[in-house]
């Protein structure tokens, strides 16, 4: 296995990761940005709406367009971007086992910000495996990357952001959306995505969940039923919807394999997905090379993905030198502001206690460390 | 490479041509690659599923105990739903595979098969 | 919240809203209408407006507040909602009619002088209407506005068109 080292090394290239290599390079160190895909920009380069937040942090500018341009800071500080890079494995204190082309390397860092992301989660329900049934986000990549339609009638599933703006985007890209259906009595995602496709005739069928996926050899319709308030199917409320493509978007879950791997200490927190890596307020868990930036420790949003990496990227240059403390204290405190702001209002709230739960939790697990 | 054009699978209108926020792409090139045996046009680079899902092909493979058709489930190469054998290798995510001219994608039944060289 | 529930805002949650102009207002001309009822950190249509018009404040989670005495319903707001949730009415057009304009964002945008089916928020059909205006400059960043002409008593209903498929 032939032997690499860098700086900082960062797993993940979207809007975290990106981040994250951005503020790390500038300050001097070399960097070392990794992603499993061909191509980076994690979920960046699939949002092709405007996003929200102040117009100072790039509100009201398209998601793929952020990823450019992030992407192109990345290249002209002349961070290693090593692309279709599955990081596999840790090993030792702070080195990666990485996989490309059938060859696999160690990377050794002095610091690591693992930026992976989450993935989307799976329903299980009569019928799920049947091709035409989808994550909300594999329609997504399909429509907004591949620009190949994944069927021309969706049904959707989940009443979250990612459902919304997915079944928004899909009548972009010419496919009819029957219905977008959610087992809770009441839209999950922003009031004015759930507007738009009501507007566009959609309607939102909420207390109503999948039965089953029917078809021979991919989907051809489903089975909807009413459900009441502790998720339960009510008999008689059954009905079909005539579909070809079925988007579940039942939110996402952390991909921590590598956290779990480097011993960092986890707590289980719903409300961002499942386990998420404990980390101080300046992202470095449990683990002393080890930093988290992202959905990795809690889905929330690109917006707040970028603002964490900023952070986690100025704390690991720090560290090691590149930024004299005063300054880093500076740019640190900023991100640390616009973070707050991003968390606040009637969705951002309970994001904020959680991360300050996190946060407490954090230094509960390092005085039991200490004792 | 030359084929039989009028029985090539051609895409079907599920490609998105016109997109009121995507600009047109830059100019793909087209290719051939053959679905058990069928060929179907492709766009150089793209990932096979891609290709297979606008000529309106969805099933990719055959569980091993009940033989039920498999399709894309995640596209971003983590849940293995859409393998299928590539020029002879089999269990190949087609999701994140990029087409190339001339490729065989054949329909995987059950477990794949390594056959020595 | 009537929004979260069904998915489309009601006239109660809009008249309580802070972007939502008055009905003397209304009936004068041209004015924004910024259906916007929920506090999320936002605030682009604050910075598109020349009349200093909207106003959201330090505190980003605000919602918009229409000052309805500056705005001149120019609708240079419209295209910069990221939630596509602000509209120019006219309740003056003419004696019968009034105009909206709208965001719209898909394929097939009908031309000037076509007529079109006028939807109201849970996308039902409720009249036709003719189709004024269609802007998309490069500063709209592929937002259309487009205005419609319809029978006045549509003009609190009515926010959109029929999409026409391909």
């Amino acid at each position: 296995m032939k032997k690499l080292e860098t700086d900082i090394a960062i797993v993940g290239a979207g809007p975290a990761g990106l981040s994250a290599a951005i503020h790390a390079a500038k300050s001097g160190a070399r960097v070392t940005l990794i992603d499993e895909n061909r191509l980076p920009g994690g979920q960046l380069f699939k949002q092709i709406h405007k996003f929200f937040g102040s117009k100072e942090h790039l509100a009201g500018i398209r998601g793929f367009d952020i990823g450019t341009q992030l992407l192109k800071e990345v290249e002209a500080l002349g961070v290693d971007v090593m692309l279709g890079t599955l990081a596999f494995g840790v090993f030792g204190a702070n080195s990666l086992g990485l996989v490309t082309d059938q060859r696999s390397y160690e990377l050794t860092a002095k610091r690591i910000i693992l930026a992976a992301g989450g993935q989307e989660n799976y329903l299980a329900f009569a019928g799920s495996t049947l091709p035409g049934v989808m994550g909300a986000g594999a329609a997504q990549t399909i429509i907004n990357i591949s620009r190949v339609r994944p069927g021309k009638k969706a049904v959707m599933v989940g009443s979250g952001n990612v459902g919304l703006i997915v079944a928004y985007q899909l009548m972009q890209a010419g496919v009819e959306v029957a219905a977008l259906i959610e087992a809770a009595p009441h839209i999950g995602g922003y009031g004015v995505h759930a507007a738009k496709i009501s507007r566009a005739g959609v309607p939102i069928i909420t207390s109503h969940t999948i039965l089953s996926a029917n078809g021979k050899d991919s989907l051809e319709s489903v089975t909807i039923t009413g459900v009441d308030c502790a998720f339960q199917p009510i008999a008689g409320t059954e009905r079909q919807i005539e579909c070809d493509t079925l988007c579940l978007a039942v939110g996402l879950n952390p991909m921590t394999e590598l956290a779990w791997m480097a011993g960092c200490k986890f707590e289980y927190v719903a409300l961002f997905g499942g386990h998420v890596p404990l980390h101080d307020e300046n992202m470095k868990t449990s683990v002393d090379a080890f930093y988290v930036a992202g959905d990795i420790c809690g889905v929330e949003e690109a917006s707040t993905a970028m603002e964490e990496g900023h952070l986690a990227g100025i704390a690991a240059a720090e560290s090691l030198g590149f930024i004299e403390k005063e300054k880093a204290s500076r740019m640190k405190a900023e991100a640390r502001e616009k973070l707050n702001m991003l968390r606040t209002g009637y969705f951002g709230q309970k994001r904020a206690d959680f991360k300050k739960h996190m946060l407490e939790s954090f230094a509960c697990v390092c005085k039991e460390n200490r004792t | 490479m030359t084929h039989e054009r009028d029985e090539c699978m051609n895409m079907t209108d599920m490609r998105i041509k016109k997109h009121p926020i995507l600009s047109t792409q830059q100019t793909r090139k087209l290719i051939t690659i053959y679905f058990d045996g069928k060929a179907v046009e492709a766009y150089e680079g793209e990932p096979i599923s891609a290709a297979l899902m606008s000529a309106g092909i969805r099933s990719f493979r055959k569980t091993r105990k009940r033989g039920e058709p498999r399709g894309v489930f995640c596209a971003i190469g983590r849940c293995t739903d859409c393998m299928m054998i590539v020029d002879g290798r089999p269990n190949v995510r087609t999701c994140i595979t990029e087409a190339r001219d001339g490729m065989k994608v054949e329909t995987q039944i059950g477990r794949g098969e390594f056959k020595s060289p | 919240m009537s929004l979260l529930q069904c998915g489309y805002v009601s006239k109660e949650e809009l008249v309580k809203c802070p972007g939502f102009p008055s009905e003397e207002r209304m009936a004068k001309g041209a004015v924004a209408v910024i259906e916007c009822v929920q506090e999320i950190p936002c605030n682009p249509c604050e910075y598109a407006c020349p009349q200093k018009a909207v106003v959201v404040g330090d505190n980003i989670t605000n919602l918009p507040v229409l000052r309805e005495d500056l705005c001149i319903g120019c609708g240079l707001c419209i295209a910069c909602c990221p939630g596509l949730a602000i509209f120019v009415v006219n309740k003056a057009y003419s004696e019968t009619e009034a105009t909206v304009e709208f965001p719209y964002e898909y394929n097939n945008i009908p031309g000037v002088g076509e007529t079109a089916e006028a939807v109201d928020r849970k996308g039902n059909v409720v009249c036709r209407a003719k189709v004024l205006s269609v802007r998309n400059p490069p500063s709209n960043d592929h937002t259309s506005v487009i205005k419609i002409a319809i029978p006045k008593e549509y003009a609190d209903d009515v926010r959109g068109i029929k999409r026409r498929l391909d």
